[in-house]
């Protein structure tokens, strides 16, 4: 891709070759109307409003690619004809409901009528019934949409549900007269529209998807609208609050949109949350999952005063990593001050897995970010339940596979219905549990520069390989000569007589063959079928660029430091770019910002966890705390962006920060700490008020600021050990949380309604004599729990999974650090 | 915007003119003689004798408040009321909320909420009498016709906020039933031949 000039309405402008006009056009100011195109997802074609005369032709902005020199008119006379009559189809029938419709007012429907001036009708055709329907979380109504599609490209391109299609509309044919008398593109969006609804894929009308709510804030109008939202405010009374997502370590933009709880509660409420849908997709959580703050909160001075003396009197404080990078600069400020050991086994973990890289890697930080996946071609997973340790990144492998014809190659040994679902091109290995160090071998071998590698590993590597004969059976064309008496009249005599003419003929043939191939035994350990190379082949023509995604199975493996050290070397000797997925919202800010401890002193303060003393942003510890919906503060997600995040709800207690000035600390609001975040692991010394949070017309994200990748020493030590054929076997069970669940927070939000227990596949509750609902019991070598079992058709397999976010089951107990573990599950 | 209108500050070319007004005294016997000109006018009994004429007459023009009130003009604008559809007795109000976003003082409140039957719901709506100026604009960008001004002004309150409910507001039912319902002629009511100036929309069937 090289940068060129293109002219749009005399204005010169700058682009990269094979862009799609529509976006060089927006990314420089310049309007071109579009309704059914989404930025990210591939172009759609159902409104046909973009057109755009290139060259003297007219072709389509947001599908047409730009070419150097091209000339390119927004409108003629021709195009503005075309754009009325659109507009004029897409009233044709529509209710004149505005007044209770929700998107009130924020419809592009209104806004393009208005823009093309459609002050008359000249169109008509009889209306079929086209009543709502209600697929739980979303609310259509076929009455109010205009079929652009935006929900189906969006769940296909983005999401990768594939969970919306267009479906027969039944309408009449349009009176054939239009054909002659209406501008052309109108005349075949009409036609297209007036055959088509938006429909379920699985043809019920029970919508089963991963719920993230994205197909209801792309709509244009008001057609797909959140259940939970409908009928409940109009959107201008809303005031919305730039955030990021305290859920997950995606950190996406989103906004609050918050206006007072109704006319006896002037406090604010949460509505709802709107996003960038462009530029950004949320998932479920952060979608639905609005409303976890801590709400009673109260100055109880009393308990205050026990938090102060609990602080005094502690030796350690304990915390999880949904807090904000200032909170955890809070806490090692009182660690250097008070000599506190600052215990988080889940960051601590996270922190050793990305110093143990470093040594390698020379930087303290992973080199790629979730926004450059988006454009790899090829994607591997390793040690990441991905589509609920961090659903932007699912995203970001689908829209990798979907539009920048990708392919991906999933290593986990959990089945994952909703990863296969995402196409023929991502290839899934469901390996046995511990061993990830194998599968991170196999992507050394396979692509790792031998040249480079260290001679021992090139050793180690070339130890699986071994030749072996395999009996091919392939079909082959032969020539066959057949003889064939034909009757032919022979023209001599004129009569007619049989000839025997000789015919050569193809006939497909089975030969069987011995082949001398390659036996790699990694394929064998991991489990791969028999095709696993032949497909790897195929999947990898014409692939540039490479993404390895690693997630939070390798951060607490048993052999974590030389999982670390193997990522290091894929990452340099591999055409590879590296994501870490952090477990937690801000695991990434607190392993940089905090020292951590190993093991807890003899008195615990707790943040968000168990300990002596609580305080907890859930309400239900000794002293109440700001969610994160509630606070102001920058998180560090995935993408090493440190993004600032606003209150959006009132709290009335106290915070850290209050603690912290008893304690003896200085500092009016805890975002005046923004600006002491430590520069040496690469944040940067700017003030909270100075952080932007949105996007730039042309996609560019302007949120906060990118963390510096600094540089680390390395001992040139680059030896690996080899791996051990320890595997877990048998009943086997996964630390995970289902779709739309993370934390304590994601289970207190009214929407975010999924059941909690033992989760086991539909596969698996067929196969074993447990049923859903059974009470069992569940041992392993840790603990033990007694909890329901739960049918998620959204795993397949025989591994049972267990929920994090149910503080009530406190699934961890089972574990021993690493997420799987041999369990043994009977019915009570 | 054009600032002519603005700059041009010689206010005297625009119709105004001086009044011719007697100057002031300066002097000790100036002041002296105003004085006793002002005091012994007797425009004191001009003003007492007309009552004495017209209590003697008993020709009464006051109105005997609040026993007697004064007929109130259709496009009066005092207490809103909210109106029923003549076709099935049910609200006019359909839950839009552009009464809440007109308001220039900000007195109206709406909830809304989706009720059994998948329609939007007025679940709740107050109006703050305290604040409302009854400039009229609820009333008209109203699409519905339903909120309108009534002739009911005595809202008078023992408190700075005085909240009228939806209920308070709306035409009772035996009212309606009974067809007494008063369409209001204010702002916001159809204009004459409104019929002839709609155009319609060209439907297939």
């Amino acid at each position: 891709m090289s940068k060129i000039t293109i002219n749009i309405d005399g204005k010169e402008v700058q682009t990269q070759e094979g862009e799609f006009l529509l976006n060089a056009a927006r990314a420089n100011d310049i309007f071109i109307p579009a309704i059914c195109y989404l930025t990210r997802c591939s172009p759609t074609l159902a409104c046909r409003i973009c057109l755009v005369e290139a060259d003297g032709k007219q072709v389509y902005a947001c599908n047409a690619k730009a070419k150097d020199g091209m000339n390119i008119t927004t409108t003629t006379e021709n195009i503005e004809k075309e754009r009325r009559a659109i507009m004029e189809v897409y009233d044709v029938n529509h209710p004149l409901q505005c007044g209770v419709c929700d998107q009130s007012g924020e419809c592009e429907l209104q806004n393009y009528t208005l823009l093309m001036g459609v002050d008359s009708q000249n169109y008509a055709i009889k209306d079929v019934d086209r009543s709502s329907h209600d697929w739980g979380h979303l609310h259509y109504d076929p009455g109010l949409c205009i079929v652009c599609e935006r929900c189906v490209t969006a769940c296909k391109d983005m999401i990768g549900d594939n969970s919306l299609k267009t479906i027969p509309r039944g309408a009449d044919a349009l009176n054939a007269d239009y054909k002659a008398e209406m501008p052309k593109d109108a005349y075949a969006m009409w036609n297209k529209l007036n055959k088509s609804v938006i429909g379920l894929t699985n043809g019920t009308d029970v919508l089963d998807c991963t719920s993230c709510g994205e197909c209801a804030s792309v709509c244009p109008v008001g057609a797909l609208v959140d259940t939970h939202f409908m009928y409940t405010s109009n959107a201008w009374e809303l005031n919305q609050i730039p955030a990021t997502c305290g859920h997950c370590s995606a950190g996406c933009q989103l906004s609050y949109d918050v206006k007072h709880g109704s006319i006896d509660n002037p406090e604010d409420k949460i509505y709802r949350v709107m996003n960038e849908w462009n530029y950004v997709s949320l998932c479920g959580a952060g979608r639905y999952g609005f409303d976890y703050q801590n709400a009673d909160a109260t100055k109880d001075e009393a308990a205050f005063d026990a938090a102060v003396a609990a602080f005094k009197k502690a030796d350690t404080i304990a915390f999880t990593s949904t807090i904000t990078n200032e909170e955890a600069y809070l806490l090692q400020a009182m660690k250097e001050k008070f000599g506190y050991k600052l215990v988080n086994s889940e960051a601590k973990a996270f922190q050793t897995f990305l110093n143990e890289y470093s040594k390698i890697s020379g930087t303290k930080l992973y080199g790629s970010d979730l926004e450059k996946v988006h454009t790899t071609n090829f994607i591997v997973s390793v040690g990441s339940a991905l589509k609920t340790d961090n659903p932007n990144a699912r995203y970001a492998l689908n829209n990798s596979l979907t539009v920048s014809k990708g392919a991906g190659l999933y290593f986990h040994p959990v089945k994952d219905p909703i990863i296969e679902g995402l196409g023929k091109s991502i290839m899934t290995v469901t390996h046995a549990p511990l061993q990830e160090e194998a599968a991170l071998y196999l992507v050394l071998d396979l692509f790792g520069d031998k040249e480079k590698l260290p001679k021992d590993i090139v050793k180690y590597l070339a130890s699986f390989h071994s030749e072996k004969t395999v009996t091919v059976t392939e079909t082959i064309k032969e020539k066959v000569i057949e003889k064939v008496i034909e009757k032919k009249v022979n023209e001599e005599t004129g009569e007619e007589e049989e000839v025997e003419v000789e015919k050569s003929k193809m006939v497909p043939k089975k030969v069987s063959k011995e082949v001398v191939v390659d036996n790699n035994k990694l394929l064998e350990i991991l489990g791969a079928d028999d095709k696993f190379m032949e497909t790897l082949e195929k999947n990898l023509k014409k692939k540039e660029t490479f993404a390895l995604m690693v997630g939070p199975d390798l951060y607490k493996h048993p052999n974590a430091r030389n999982l670390a050290r193997l990522v290091a070397l894929v990452e340099k000797y591999s055409k590879f770019e590296l994501v870490m997925i952090p477990a937690l919202t801000n695991t990434l800010g607190v392993s940089l910002i905090c020292e951590l401890d190993d093991e807890r002193g003899d008195y615990t303060v707790a943040y968000n966890t168990d300990g002596d003393f609580v305080l907890s942003g859930l309400g239900d510890g000794d002293l109440d705390m700001p969610a994160i919906n509630q606070q102001e503060g920058t998180l560090t997600s995935i993408n090493k962006r440190v993004n600032p995040t606003n209150a959006a709800i009132g709290y009335n207690g106290y915070e850290l920060n209050d603690i912290a000035n008893a304690l003896g600390f200085d500092a009016k609001n805890v975002i005046d700490y923004t600006v002491k975040l430590p520069t040496t692991v690469g944040f940067k010394a700017q003030a909270f008020d100075t952080l932007p949070n949105h996007y730039e017309n042309d996609g560019t994200e302007v949120r906060g600021y990118v963390l510096e990748n600094v540089a680390v020493t390395t001992d040139d030590d680059e030896s690996v050990e080899k791996f051990s054929d320890d595997k877990l076997e048998d009943c086997i069970i996964y630390l995970a949380n289902p779709v739309r669940q993370f934390t304590a927070f994601t289970q207190k939000t009214t929407n975010l309604d999924e059941k909690s227990g033992v989760y086991m596949s539909e596969e698996y509750l067929s196969s074993s004599d447990f049923n859903e609902g059974d009470r069992v019991k569940v041992k392993t070598a840790s603990g033990e729990l007694t909890a329901n079992v739960v049918s998620d058709n959204k795993i397949a397999g025989s591994i049972v999974v267990l929920p994090t976010f149910d503080k009530n089951l406190n699934s961890e107990v089972l574990f021993d650090g690493y997420r799987f573990s041999a369990a043994s599950i009977e019915k009570v | 915007m054009k600032m002519e209108a603005f700059n041009d500050r010689n206010v005297a070319d625009n119709g105004y003119f001086l009044v011719d007004i007697e100057d002031y005294p300066t002097d000790g016997w100036g002041k002296f003689k105003r004085v006793v000109k002002r005091s012994f006018r007797g425009e004191l009994f001009v003003g007492l004798w007309v009552v004495m004429r017209e209590m003697i007459r008993f020709d009464i023009h006051t109105v005997q408040y609040p026993q007697e009130k004064m007929p109130i003009g259709p496009r009066y604008r005092a207490v809103h009321q909210m109106k029923r559809l003549w076709e099935s007795d049910t609200e006019r109000c359909i839950g839009c909320g552009l009464c809440e976003k007109i308001c220039i003082s900000d007195c109206i409140r709406i909830d809304t909420k989706i009720d059994e039957n998948s329609r939007k719901e007025v679940s709740e709506y107050t109006i703050n009498l305290g604040r409302c100026i009854f400039c009229g604009y609820c009333a008209e960008v109203c699409p519905e016709l339903a909120i309108t001004h009534g002739g009911e002004y005595e809202n008078a309150s023992d408190q700075r906020e005085h909240f009228i409910l939806y209920e308070d507001m709306l035409t009772p039912i035996d009212t309606m039933k009974a067809g007494k319902q008063l369409e209001f002629e204010g702002f916001g009511s159809i204009t004459p031949h409104e019929d002839e100036r709609v155009k319609k929309t060209p439907l297939a069937y």
